[in-house]
Order: C-alpha cells, then sequence, then structure tokens
C-alpha cells in the first residue's frame, strides 16, 4: 500500500518534470536608455541578469544589451558598481557581467536581428539567440516608452506591432516554445496588446495612461537607483532557488498598486497552460530535469499517453499536438471587421438648410446691395 | 479676387484705414500698454519648471561642511590684499595649489577710452588667477566655471574664501565629470572679459592679455559669487547679461530649487519673493520686479561678470549675498552647500542647457512670462506706426478719390495733387544730415575729448558727457534748413513723404530691437511711438482753407475768444486741421512732447523709474547726476565689453528721432 503510493507519487512527480516542455532556457535582457539619469534602467536589466544567472541560465545563453555603461560612467561616486538598493546593499554589477551588446549597438534593428536570428554570419556565438522549439525564451525590456512604442536611445522607437510581428517570425522560424515577455515602462501595457503568436506570456510595469515610476533616490550617487516594478521584481526572485516551486500566479501578484503606483498588467491569453502550472524557473532558471530516486519508475512509452491521465493533463496534451500558425496577414477578419461607431452627427441635409436660413435671413434684413461692403 | 486689387473693396478698405486710423492707433496703443501691465498677472506668468532632465531633481548629497576653512581663507586673502594693495597673485596661486588644483595666470592691462570716474581706472593693468579641477575619470572637454570677481572698490574676501574652500571640497570628490574651473579676476569685469576672451582665443574689445596656458574644454555654465559678509540674510541672483542676453531658464531653476532645498532667503531684483499668487498682491509685486527687470535689460550693461559669459553662449549668473538688518542669518556652509548643489547637478547634464527658455521676463523666481505671451505687447505699439505709415501712404496717393466720393465738393481735392511720384529726392538732404548727426554723437564725444578738454576747464570724462549732450543738442537746431528743394506745388507732400519713411525706418529698428532684446525695445516703442504718431508740422501752410472759410474761423474767435474751445465748429475744424494760424499754435507743446520723448530723455526717465520702483527715489539733482554717469558708463561699456545701446541709440534712434523732429518743424 504504502509502496504504491510512494510509486504513484514519483510518478506523479516525473509527470510534472516533463509538463514544461522545454529543454534549455535563453534570455534576452535589453535597456534601451542610455544618459547617467537613466541609471535606473541599467540597474533594472543588471538586476534580471543577476537573477536568471544566478537560477543557471549561462552567459552564453543570456544576450544582454545595454545602452550605456554606468558602473564606469565618470559621474558615479562608486565607480564599478551597480547598485539596486539604496545604502548600497545590493551591487547588481557583480563580478563578472558580459555585455553582449552595448552603447550604441543597441538598436531596435539589432534587437529584432537577434530575435528572429537574422544575423550576419559573422557575428559571434555569444551575441545570438540560438534558441530552437524547446527553447523557453525570457524577454525583459525597460527604458522610456510611451502608447505603443518603446524608445532606443534617442533616436529610434520599437513599437508594439513591430515586436509582435517579431514574435510572429520567432514563432514561424520555430525559435522558442514558451516565452515570458517582460517590460518595465511607462504604459507597458501597450507593448504587449498587440501579440498574437501562440505560447507567449506577457507582464508590465502599467497599464496604458500610466507612468511607471522610479524608486531608491539616492542623494549619495545622485539618481534613482531602480524602477519600482523590478525592484519587487527582483526582491521577489532573490527569494528564488533552483527548486521553489513558486508559479507564475507569484509573480503577477508582486507588485500591488499599494507598492507600484502604476498598476502592473499580464497577459496569459495566448498561453497553453494555466499559470499556477508554470513554474518561475521555467523561465528564470535553467533547471536540468535531473532527480535521484531510489525507486524504479515505470512510465508508458508515449508521453502523451501518459499525461492524458493526468487530470491537468488536458492543456499539455494540446501543446503536443501539431501546432497550429497564426496567420500573419488576418485578410479575413480585416475585411469582415465591423465599421466603427461614429459619434452621432446632424443629417447633412439639415446643416445645408440651417445655413441656408441662416442667410436668408440675413439678406432679408440688410439686403442684397449691401454685399460690396462685406467682402 | 484679392482683397486688394479690386478698386471698390479697395477704396472700402482705404476708407476704412483713414476713417478709423485714430481711434485704431489709440486702441493699439492702449492694448499694448494693458498686455505689459498684465504680464504679471497669472494667466500670462506661468510657474517655472525643470525642463533638462539631467537636472530633474534636487537629489544631491551635499557635504560641504568647510565653513571654518572659508573664512580662514578669506581672512588671509583680505589680510594678503591689504598688504600687497592688489590681489595678491602669489597667495593665491600658492593657496590654489595647495588645495590640489592646476594653477595658471593670466595678465593684462587696458588703456580705457577716457578715464572712468566711478570705478576710479584709467590706465588698467592687472592679473587672473584661475585653477583647473580636472575631472578624475573624464576626458576634459567640458567645464564648468565658479568666478569671483575682484576690484578695488568691492572686497568679495569672503567669496574667494568660499571658492578656495569649495576648490577643497571639489577635489575630494570622484564624481567630477566636467573639470571646474575656479576663477578669480582682477578689476571685476574687465579682468573677466579679458580671461573670456583669451580662453575662446578671440580679440572683440581690444584688450592686452597673455595667452592661456591651460584650459579644460568647452565651459558649460558659470556661476559668478559677490559675497563680502561672513553670513549672509539672502542672497540675490542677478540674469540680465549684455546687450540684454539672458541665461537659459534652466539654470535660473536649478538655483531656485536649491535655494528651496536649503531653505535660502532667495531675491530677483531684490525684492522678496511673494508666495500668493491668488490674491492682487502677488502679481502687484510681481510687476514691480518685472519693471525692475524690464530697466536692468534695457540697460544692456552686464549686471555682473555672468553677463559677459553669455556672449559666448556660456550659461550663467551671478549670486549676490546680501546682509542686511533680518533676524535670520545663514553662513558661508549654506552658501556653500546651495553651489555645491548646483555644481554637482551641472555635472550631470549631458549637453548644453537647451530645453528651457531663453527669451523670458520674469515677475519672481518661480514665475516667467514666455517670448510668446510677452511678445503682442510690442506688436500691438509697432502696430500703430504701421496704422500711421498706411494712412500716410493712402493720403500720399488716393486721397483724392476718397474724399472725392465722401466730401462730394471739389476743395479738398484740389489740395492734392494727382497721385504721382512723391519727390523722393526732396528727403535725401534730411535723412543724410540727421545720419550725420548721428555719426557725429557717435564719433565726436570720444575723439574730441582732448581737444574739449584743452579748451574748456572739465576732465575728460565730464568732456565726453558734455560734448554728448552738446550735439543731441545741436540736432535739434540743425534741420530747420534742409528742405531746400522741395517743390513748392505740393507743400504737404514733402512732410508727409519724409514722416511716411521715418515712420517706417522707426518700426524697423524697434521691431529688430525687440526681437533680439524685448525690454529695450518695448521702452522705445512705448515712449516714442505715441510722438512719433501724431507729429506733424503745424505750420500756417498746412493746409489751405478757402478765404471765406478762413475769414469767418477769424471772426468767429475774435468774436468769442472765451467760448472757442466749446464751441463745436471749433472742434470740428481743428480736427480736420482747418483752423490754422489764428489759434495759438500746438507747436511748442508737440515740440516738448517729441523732446520728453526722446532717447535721453527716456534713459533719463528710465532711471527715475528704476530708483523709484527700488523705493530709493531720486532728488532731481541726484537724478542728473546719476544721467550723466550713465552716459558716460553707456559710452565706456561699448568700447570695453562691446555693449550695443550706444551705438543703437546714436546711429540708430537719434537720427530716426531727429527726422520727426524735421517733420514737426516743415516750413
Amino acid at each position: 500500500m504504502w509502496a504504491s503510493f510512494i510509486c504513484w507519487w514519483t510518478q506523479d512527480q516525473a509527470e510534472q518534470f516533463f509538463r514544461s516542455g522545454h529543454t534549455n532556457n535563453w534570455a534576452v535582457l535589453v535597456c534601451t536608455s542610455r544618459f547617467w539619469f537613466n541609471y535606473r534602467h541599467v540597474a533594472n536589466t543588471l538586476s534580471v541578469y543577476r537573477s536568471v544567472k544566478r537560477l543557471g541560465i549561462p552567459d552564453s545563453h543570456i544576450v544582454l544589451m545595454l545602452a550605456d555603461d554606468m558602473a564606469c560612467n565618470p559621474r558615479n561616486p562608486k565607480p564599478a558598481t551597480v547598485f539596486s538598493h539604496k545604502n548600497m546593499e545590493l551591487n547588481v554589477y557583480g563580478d563578472d557581467v558580459e555585455v553582449d551588446y552595448r552603447s550604441y549597438e543597441v538598436t531596435v534593428e539589432n534587437f529584432l536581428r537577434v530575435l528572429t536570428g537574422r544575423i550576419p554570419p559573422s557575428t559571434p556565438r555569444s551575441k545570438r539567440l540560438l534558441s530552437d522549439d524547446r527553447s523557453n525564451i525570457l524577454i525583459y525590456m525597460t527604458g522610456h516608452g510611451g502608447n505603443g512604442f518603446l524608445k532606443f536611445q534617442d533616436s529610434e522607437e520599437i513599437t508594439n506591432i513591430e515586436l509582435a510581428d517579431a514574435f510572429e517570425q520567432m514563432w514561424q522560424k520555430r525559435r522558442y516554445n514558451e516565452l515570458l515577455f517582460i517590460i518595465d515602462t511607462c504604459q507597458g501595457a501597450s507593448m504587449y496588446e498587440r501579440f498574437y503568436s501562440p505560447n507567449i506570456m506577457a507582464l508590465a510595469s502599467s497599464q496604458v495612461g500610466e507612468d511607471s515610476l522610479s524608486h531608491q533616490p539616492d542623494p549619495a550617487i545622485g539618481v534613482h537607483l531602480m524602477d519600482r516594478y523590478t525592484f519587487y521584481v527582483l526582491e521577489f526572485l532573490e527569494e528564488i532557488n533552483p527548486d521553489s516551486q513558486t508559479n507564475m500566479n507569484d509573480l503577477f501578484q508582486v507588485c500591488p498598486k499599494s507598492l507600484c503606483v502604476s498598476t502592473p498588467g499580464h497577459r496569459t491569453d495566448l498561453f497553453q497552460r494555466d499559470p499556477k502550472n508554470v513554474l518561475i524557473t521555467d523561465f528564470f532558471g535553467s533547471v536540468r530535469k535531473v532527480e535521484i530516486t531510489t525507486e524504479t519508475i515505470s512510465l508508458q512509452r508515449d508521453s502523451g499517453i501518459m499525461e492524458s491521465s493526468h487530470e491537468e493533463g488536458q492543456r499539455d496534451e494540446e501543446l503536443m499536438e501539431p501546432l497550429k500558425y497564426a496567420e500573419q496577414l488576418p485578410v479575413a477578419q480585416i475585411i469582415h471587421q465591423k465599421p466603427k461607431l461614429k459619434d452621432w452627427h446632424p443629417p447633412g441635409g439639415f446643416i445645408l438648410g440651417l445655413w441656408a436660413l441662416i442667410i436668408m435671413v440675413f439678406f432679408k434684413t440688410y439686403g442684397i446691395k449691401h454685399m460690396k461692403f462685406i467682402f | 479676387m484679392g482683397l486688394l486689387s479690386d478698386p471698390v473693396r479697395r477704396r472700402a478698405l482705404a476708407r476704412l484705414v483713414l476713417r478709423l486710423n485714430a481711434p485704431l492707433c489709440v486702441l493699439s496703443y492702449v492694448a499694448g500698454i494693458t498686455w505689459f501691465l498684465a504680464l504679471a498677472f497669472p494667466p500670462l506668468t506661468q510657474r517655472t519648471y525643470m525642463s533638462e532632465n539631467a537636472m530633474g531633481s534636487t537629489m544631491v548629497e551635499e557635504q560641504f561642511v568647510g565653513g571654518d576653512r572659508a573664512r580662514g581663507f578669506a581672512r588671509d586673502f583680505a589680510a594678503h590684499r591689504r598688504k600687497s594693495g592688489a590681489l595678491p597673485v602669489a597667495w593665491l596661486e600658492r593657496t590654489m595649489q595647495s588645495v590640489g588644483l592646476e594653477v595658471y595666470t593670466q595678465s593684462f592691462s587696458r588703456q580705457l577710452p577716457f578715464p572712468d570716474e566711478t570705478h576710479e581706472r584709467y590706465m588698467v593693468s592687472g592679473t587672473n588667477v584661475y585653477g583647473i579641477l580636472r575631472a578624475p575619470r573624464a576626458a576634459s572637454t567640458e567645464s564648468l566655471v565658479l568666478t569671483v570677481p575682484c576690484s578695488s572698490d568691492s572686497t568679495n574676501n569672503q567669496a574667494v574664501g568660499l571658492l578656495l574652500a569649495l576648490a577643497a571640497h571639489f577635489r575630494g570628490q570622484i564624481y567630477w565629470a566636467k573639470d571646474i574651473i575656479f576663477l578669480v579676476t582682477e578689476h571685476d569685469l574687465l579682468g573677466t572679459e579679458a580671461w573670456l576672451e583669451a580662453y575662446h582665443d578671440v580679440n572683440v574689445t581690444g584688450i592686452q592679455s597673455s595667452p592661456l596656458q591651460g584650459r579644460a574644454g568647452a565651459i558649460q555654465a558659470a556661476v559668478a559669487l559677490e559675497l563680502s559678509s561672513d553670513v549672509v540674510t539672502s542672497l540675490d541672483v542677478a540674469v540680465e547679461g549684455l546687450n540684454g542676453q539672458l541665461p537659459n531658464l534652466d539654470l535660473l531653476n536649478l538655483f531656485q530649487t536649491f535655494c528651496q532645498k536649503g531653505g535660502l532667503l532667495c531675491t530677483l531684483q531684490g525684492k522678496l519673493q511673494s508666495q500668493d499668487w491668488t490674491s492682487l498682491d502677488g502679481p502687484l509685486q510681481g510687476l514691480q520686479t518685472l519693471l525692475l527687470m524690464v530697466l536692468r535689460q534695457a540697460s544692456g550693461r552686464p549686471h555682473g561678470p555672468h553677463g559677459l559669459f553669455l556672449r559666448y553662449r556660456v550659461e550663467a549668473l551671478t549670486l549676490r549675498g546680501i546682509n542686511s538688518f533680518r533676524q535670520y542669518k545663514y553662513d558661508l556652509v549654506a552658501v556653500g552647500k546651495t553651489l555645491e548643489g548646483m555644481f554637482r547637478k551641472l555635472n550631470h547634464l549631458l549637453e548644453r542647457l537647451h530645453q528651457s527658455f531663453f527669451l523670458y521676463l520674469l515677475p519672481a523666481l518661480s514665475r516667467f512670462v514666455s517670448i510668446g505671451l510677452y511678445m503682442p505687447a510690442a506688436g500691438f505699439l509697432l502696430l500703430v506706426l504701421g496704422l500711421k505709415a498706411l494712412e500716410l501712404w493712402m493720403q500720399l496717393h488716393e486721397a483724392g478719390v476718397g474724399l472725392e466720393e465722401t466730401g462730394g465738393g471739389s476743395g479738398p481735392s484740389a489740395l492734392h495733387p494727382p497721385a504721382q511720384g512723391v519727390g523722393l529726392t526732396s528727403l535725401v538732404a534730411p535723412l543724410l544730415i540727421s545720419q550725420a548727426m548721428g555719426v557725429a554723437l557717435y564719433i565726436l564725444p570720444v575723439l574730441g575729448q582732448h581737444v574739449a578738454t584743452q579748451h574748456f576747464p572739465v576732465a575728460e570724462a565730464e568732456a565726453v558727457v558734455l560734448t554728448l549732450l552738446a550735439i543731441y543738442a545741436a540736432g535739434l537746431a540743425l534741420p530747420h534748413s534742409t528742405h531746400w528743394v522741395v517743390s513748392p506745388q505740393a507743400p504737404d507732400r514733402g512732410w508727409m513723404a519724409l514722416k511716411l519713411v521715418a515712420l517706417i525706418y522707426l518700426a524697423l529698428q524697434l521691431g529688430c530691437i525687440a526681437l533680439t532684446n524685448f525690454s529695450l525695445g518695448f521702452l522705445l516703442a512705448a515712449t516714442m511711438v505715441p510722438t512719433a504718431a501724431v507729429t506733424k508740422p503745424h505750420g500756417p501752410r498746412y493746409v489751405l482753407v478757402s478765404p471765406h472759410l478762413s475769414q469767418c474761423l477769424c471772426l468767429h474767435h475774435r468774436a468769442r475768444p472765451h467760448s472757442i474751445s466749446l464751441s463745436p465748429t471749433w472742434c470740428l475744424y481743428s480736427y480736420h486741421g482747418a483752423y490754422t494760424d489764428v489759434v495759438p499754435p500746438s507747436r511748442p507743446l508737440y515740440a516738448a512732447l517729441l523732446v520728453l520723448t526722446s532717447p535721453a530723455a527716456t534713459l533719463l526717465g528710465s532711471l527715475f523709474l528704476w530708483r523709484e520702483l527700488q523705493e530709493a527715489p531720486l532728488s532731481l539733482a541726484e537724478g542728473w547726476q546719476l544721467f550723466l554717469t550713465a552716459l558716460a558708463q553707456g559710452v565706456l561699456e561699448h568700447y570695453t565689453y562691446g555693449a550695443l545701446l550706444f551705438p543703437l541709440l546714436a546711429l540708430g534712434l537719434y537720427p530716426c528721432w531727429l527726422l520727426f523732429w524735421n517733420v514737426l518743424f516743415w516750413k
């Protein structure tokens, strides 16, 4: 009896094991703004970098894009550091930071080329996103944004449509299994609302029409050290270790409006699995599915059959089916769109009549002979 | 069809302009003045705000504690200065070196065009000392300047002390991204000018100076400090620079935010800042401050060493420590912390200050009027000149047609010969003569000072001022004989053409001045425009009234001399200018008005207004003395710093004004 329970339990564990369906993890971390007063954006990105690296994604699987070098900025009173907490509690710069794209290399073009893999052959491996259809990718972006765009440096922008198309291209080129998109910028939610490719979960620091706010003002360094959203995400991630069972629902709760001032948003409708079954480490860590057991586990040969026995395996089953690709240009949908409701407007004839009346009354009163004095 | 190409419509328009001209002019003038006075009131003034991202908040930690050190430096400096009787260059060099700066000196000499009696200097030679604090981790491509002017009449010892103490403190910090230049200049602005010219490798004022041995990249901003006491009650900030140039508003915003952060009492134009802008008090006080600023900006003088930096597009302002009888005082630490905060924030700059306004007026430290909102005031005033010019133009060309239609009689149209080319040749003489007067006014006083001192018992400075006034007055006597070429057939066409040219000339000049220095343009327009608009010759040959009408009027006048002003007929005819040589002519009145609104009289009036607003009213004698000093200073500043007020008035506005004088005395 006990043995059978153990057996069932370990079998369940083993099923959990393969649930996410990915075999490798990648991270693309982007800070799009330069200049000293945007210190916080660099600190945001570096804090996520620190977390994913701590949780096991190696530098070879991280594409880090930093538009400016705050650690070596002459204005930095603490050279070779980037702090995320005031009073110098946490140095997110650490000892070994491998920046793949830096300063003027951080452009919209380079970013999209990295995502879609359309990179000149001479590009070194460390600057490529060499993911495949079994890769879980974390994409983190921060900078100054607006409704529907994110500013790169001071010269260009990426729009939410461009980003959505890039993700679709990645999907069609089978460059990811699942994708987690996090953005910390003003009106961040506008950046993910155009996504249409499957298996994307998206989080943003603020809703459309909201500003994302900074945090941790430090008078000694003379700037804000972090943005609120990423600050609390970092605080949350610091508690995660590779075998944590914390799931995405916990990440959604990370920064309530009382702390963030803005309202963080998330989008899960494109994602196939229930967020509560998605571990944080599915994206932030590179957890090798290794479990040493002393028991012998008899698994059915086909994982698809195995998961059908599971109560919540239904979604996973869908996942394993041949995947459908979204139509890139949904012509039919566009044609059959309902016309937008216009504001009520008085009919043209009515207005014409009114003017005619006005003009008639006018000439009745003043007579036609005064015409020449008017014009 | 265009509005002006159709003859019928054109006539209607012409009639409108001719008939409504006087009311429109009055309305426009009143609108201009009202608009200007309304500038201090909230819908037109806005709160200042920081536009520059890099200086967004006051979030820096001021660590300056060297108050004792500053006082010690100040005492030593004062002692050495007393001992040597001049700037203690060697001591300054030694001290700057000891706090860790790269120290250089620059010597300069300058002979003024004539002795400066207010500063008691003529042959000036001095030495500037400056130390550069190199940014430890950045290339020396940009720099900031902290400068203290020293001269014989202002001590500024504490400012030097604070400068040295700040240098010592800044040297200990590693976050500098720009070099910082600590500059002590001798003979205040002359030294600053010499240093700036040498730094930028130009020579615009003919000063002789040794080249600079050390440089520190493009200067991004400069702060000048004047401080003569160990404690201050308030800090006054001066922004008006040479020729009315102003620093970027962000620099002032920066100062203001640090004032608020440090709880310092900060003033503008020496006026306390009213907090209450909802009631009438704030705006009224703002209006006073605004008027003071307009007067100071119009003067075109550099009101502090910062004024010279502005010419090189270096944003700069001057801070003056005021020690009055207030109870609460601040020590040098508080002032030092304000400066430290400002420099730390300026250090964060990534590009030149350019985000905020360059052209503005300040009713208070925290309020400003942008150029878009104050320019209409000048625009309305200039519109008067335009309307008058249009009226004259129409009268010259097609008045006959317009009058024929309305009047129906042939009387008035007989006065105007058919439209033909206005005798422009008749205008050449007055134009040339008045322009020559202007050139004489510009050149002769300084050129002839030695001749004057030989023949009259006066000093050079007095000679210059008196020659200036003499030529100015002589100009009034000259133009009577300038219309010898006028054709006798159309006597009034001559003055009309002259006035037309003068009006356009004045409008152009005032427009250009208002664009570069609004305050000066507005002040001159406010005084010159009304008299320029109404000036006309009230001589006997102005209008030839038909004899019987004239006789009738004369009879009327002789019969009832006392009821003239009440008689409606009199009003009617005098309005049309038909009533001529019988009533006492209004020419002396007009002449007096014209003299009162001449550029020199405007200057005198401005002086009185300025002292009135500063609550230190002048008596007439004092005012006259101040006027003479101002004239001498104006000429001196033109030669030493390149201030443009003097040539502008002498070569531009004075000849133009003489043309109106000429119109008035047209025979």
